[in-house]
């Protein structure tokens, strides 16, 4: 898996990949595997070893890939002091990769006894901060506490300790790194609520963010929308993120990933023009877009209508987005969305539409695209009703007049039923009121 | 024994003007008592009386004749005196004792009832409810006793006629249930579901302080009725609904409502597979039939979408999709459809093709003017009454007390808003 060996032994499809810089190598090829060295070499931190990991439970086709990825989480954990993680690796690997990536029981425990002395250390410090009640030596103590419990791998206390800095910070700034520890620690968690009251949090300082933070801060807002399924403003806030970003923030997501989910998100969910707008004329974006061009090119061939061009690109993709940690989840819906924003948008300027034709544009059976259809005309999203005989679809235009009149003489009928039933129940109530006076 | 002679005599001798009926009707109620005692005595005395003259006195007999437990034998005699008083009685007179007249009524039914023999009660009791009631407004407790006669001799299109009229009045709210309910049920046998729908939905929206068994049972109906006409059922109730309705009826009914949730996957085996499961209680509820009308509504609901979708479908794929054994049984469906009027569409049978066709109504006709002309004057009718009855309770003194109780720290001006306190 070495990477300058590929681009000599495939041409092709990895000429391209050579001639962008090697930092800004694309990780997500067409239709190869996934280059699992490359892949990783964008981030850093804990999430490098996270997302390796999710690759390695993903990928059980491909036994290479998995111990592949298996072995760098090995060497990238070694680096760390997370014994916890360092236990399960070592039990997903189970002796596949030779004794030198066995059980290290010396190095855990080491770093176990360091951690000791350490958060021993360091709850000494904070004691003392906090008898001589200095705010910002405490903040320090709380945040060293909180860096501690992330590097350690227990991400509720880590969490606990960043938030608890929050009532000894004196500056602007101060808050906003509050915030970002709490926001990376949160998207690790996955607990995307906290990531969005925290990207509020801080957007809300009255100073002016800088550009990266800015930046970073979309990203992770971006991210909490595609966690909750609001596609739409996930890519939003990925458009909206400034080139500045860079990889900055590798410890939770790389530039080529605010690339294909911004861009998948638009796909699935701006319209025609906004995605003209927002996406394709946008110039900050557009730097994105270059690190990944397949998805650059998709866009551009569902923009010009390239349907069987876009569909191949998206197909391609498909695999290696699958293994992506925060995208697997979302992958089937969004390509959903595209395929029936492609479908309407297709049959959107015709009076009639041949489903042959159709169908190859689309590169599928004509009884499949009759289902796909079905579906849409029934969910109303496409007015067209088909001809399955002569297998053309056929816009069907509402009859305004009728549907008025059809809508008035129900809503004539619903008022009766309506005032009738209510006046029924006012006698009741009067009856009952009667009663009861009687009564009384 | 010579006062029941002189009763006799009294009975017809003031049985002309209004003024003589009103003492008779003193005397009448004074003799009550020893009417009733001596009740097994009466029934030839009914002889020497005409109903249609001496109508006030006769029901005062025949209602001591009835007042006692009868056996098979003697309702058969007494069936035909009644039936006969019924159709010969003074509405004038009769009402002048409404009590005696529903009570002789209620033990007519039975004793119908108790003879085999319902469709012999439906034409008098219908004469009963009309003479009853003091417009075609007003809901009389003869209401649910007529219905259910029609709904016991199968009468449906008798039980219809009475279901025409708008009720506004009522007497007792368990009428109002119970005719709710019967009514439902007579307009679900003649498929007419809308109004059904609108029977039903009453008796589970009306107002109640507790929940009741009819209206538990009229809520299933409801919810399968819904399923037939609407094709979807919400479990959410309207906010007028009283508020033990709204917290108890689903406990009562979850074999129902767990039906609606399987007819809204649309998928026929999921609906078979639900109605299997709760078998039982559909039929201890004597509601299976209406459980496979559900099914059968859910192919036709199913083709009907196809119309929607489809210009042209051969009757193998409408089979399909429709989960249908075979073309043929599609096109058995398809052409039933056709002929209710449920679809526009056309078979072709040498290619076995659907071709479907729109609605052709264009609202251009005579008809459809008529037609829209007279829903315009109903609904006009109807909003008028609307105001009247406002206007009517707002100068209810009993409302008025109580908004005013309520409402004092107001200025006197505010007394003149629309009522506030009564979620209608």
């Amino acid at each position: 898996m070495e990477p300058e060996d590929e681009i000599h032994a495939n041409g092709g499809v990895e000429d391209e990949e050579g001639s962008m810089s090697r930092s800004s190598r694309p990780i997500i090829s067409s239709g190869e595997q996934l280059d699992v060295e490359a892949y990783a070499s964008l981030y850093q931190g804990r999430t490098k070893i996270m997302r390796l990991l999710f690759i390695a439970d993903h990928c059980e086709d491909h036994p290479a890939m998995r111990v592949e990825a298996l072995r760098m989480a090995y060497d990238e954990i070694k680096k760390g002091e997370n014994t916890q993680l360092f236990r399960e690796v070592v039990q997903k690997i189970d002796g596949k990769l030779g004794p030198d990536y066995g059980m290290d029981s010396a190095w855990c425990d080491m770093v176990d006894r360091r951690a000791e002395l350490k958060k021993e250390k360091l709850e000494n410090e904070l004691n003392a901060y906090r008898t001589n009640l200095i705010k910002e030596s405490i903040r320090m103590g709380y945040n060293d506490f909180g860096d501690f419990y992330y590097a350690h791998g227990a991400l509720g206390d880590a969490f606990k300790n960043y938030v608890r800095t929050r009532d000894y910070c004196t500056t602007s700034k101060h808050i906003i790194h509050m915030c970002m520890s709490a926001i990376l620690v949160s998207i690790e968690m996955g607990q995307f609520t906290h990531v969005t009251s925290y990207v509020s949090k801080a957007e809300q300082s009255p100073e002016a963010l800088d550009p990266i933070t800015a930046a970073r801060l979309r990203c992770a807002a971006g991210l909490a929308h595609l966690e909750a399924k609001k596609y739409k403003l996930a890519a939003r806030k990925f458009l909206e993120t400034g080139p500045e970003l860079g990889s900055h923030y590798n410890d939770v997501i790389a530039p080529q990933d605010v690339a294909t989910y911004g861009g998948l998100c638009a796909l699935a969910s701006f319209d025609r023009t906004e995605l003209k707008n927002k996406v394709i004329d946008n110039v900050h974006f557009r730097n994105f877009l270059e690190l990944v061009p397949e998805v650059r090119e998709l866009i551009n061939d569902f923009y010009s209508s390239h349907y069987a061009s876009c569909l191949d690109y998206l197909g391609n993709l498909k695999a290696n987005l699958l293994l992506d940690i925060h995208l697997h989840d979302h992958v089937e819906t969004l390509y959903d969305q595209i395929r029936n924003k492609a479908l309407i948008q297709y049959t959107h300027p015709f009076v009639s539409v041949d489903m042959r034709m159709m169908a190859n544009a689309f590169k599928t059976s004509i009884a499949g695209l009759e289902k796909e259809l079905e579906a849409l005309i029934t969910d109303n999203q496409i007015q067209a009703r088909i001809d399955s005989h002569n297998k053309i679809l056929y816009a069907r235009h509402a009859d305004q007049r009728n549907a008025t009149f059809q809508r008035v003489l129900q809503t004539g009928n619903e008022f009766d039923r309506d005032v009738r039933s209510m006046l029924l129940r006012a006698d009741l109530i009067k009856h009952e009121y009667n009663h009861r006076a009687r009564k009384l | 024994m010579g006062s029941l002679e002189t009763l006799v005599a009294q009975i017809q001798g003031l049985s002309s003007s209004a003024g003589d009926i009103s003492r008779l009707h003193v005397i009448l109620k004074q003799a009550e008592d020893s009417l009733r005692s001596e009740s097994t005595r009466l029934s030839p005395i009914l002889s020497q009386l005409d109903p249609s003259i001496h109508s006030l006195g006769y029901l005062y007999i025949l209602e001591a004749c009835t007042s006692v437990p009868i056996s098979k034998e003697q309702a058969a005699t007494l069936v035909p005196y009644v039936a006969r008083f019924i159709s010969f009685c003074v509405p004038e007179q009769i009402r002048l004792a409404p009590d005696k007249f529903i009570s002789v009524c209620k033990r007519f039914k039975e004793q119908v009832v108790l003879l085999d023999a319902p469709i012999r009660g439906v034409a008098p009791m219908l004469a009963a409810v009309q003479k009853l009631q003091s417009s075609s407004e007003h809901l009389t407790s003869l209401h649910p006793e007529f219905l259910l006669l029609c709904l016991l001799a199968k009468c449906y299109k008798t039980g219809m006629s009475i279901l025409e009229d708008d009720i506004f009045e009522v007497d007792q709210p368990r009428d109002f249930f119970l005719y709710c309910y019967y009514g439902g049920m007579i307009c679900i046998g003649q498929k007419r579901f809308r109004k059904a729908l609108e029977l039903l939905h009453n008796a589970v929206t009306a107002p109640m302080s507790n929940i009741n068994a009819i209206a538990i049972e009229a809520y299933k109906k409801y919810i399968m009725v819904s399923l037939i006409h609407h094709g979807q059922f919400s479990t959410s109730l309207p906010k007028y609904t009283s508020s033990a309705a709204q917290r108890h009826l689903k406990n009562f009914c979850q074999p129902y409502i767990d039906l609606a949730v399987s007819y809204s996957t649309g998928k026929i085996a999921e609906l078979e597979a639900c109605i299997q499961t709760n078998r039982e209680h559909f039929e201890s509820d004597n509601n299976f039939g209406l459980v496979k009308q559900v099914v059968s509504s859910m192919y036709k609901r199913n083709i009907q979408r196809l119309t929607q979708t489809y210009l042209t479908l051969s009757l193998q794929d409408i089979a399909n999709t429709v989960q249908l054994n075979s073309p043929k049984e599609a096109e058995m469906h398809v052409l039933q459809m056709i002929q209710d009027g449920e679809i526009f569409a056309t078979i072709n049978q040498k290619d076995g093709m659907v071709r479907f066709l729109e609605d052709p109504e264009q609202y251009k006709t005579c008809e459809m003017i008529e037609h829209i002309d007279s829903s315009i004057q109903r609904i006009m009718a109807l909003s008028r009454k609307l105001t009247a009855i406002d206007e009517q309770i707002s100068c209810d003194p009993l409302y008025l007390a109580k908004a005013g109780r309520e409402r004092q720290r107001f200025d006197f001006d505010d007394f003149d808003t629309v009522p506030q306190k009564f979620n209608i």
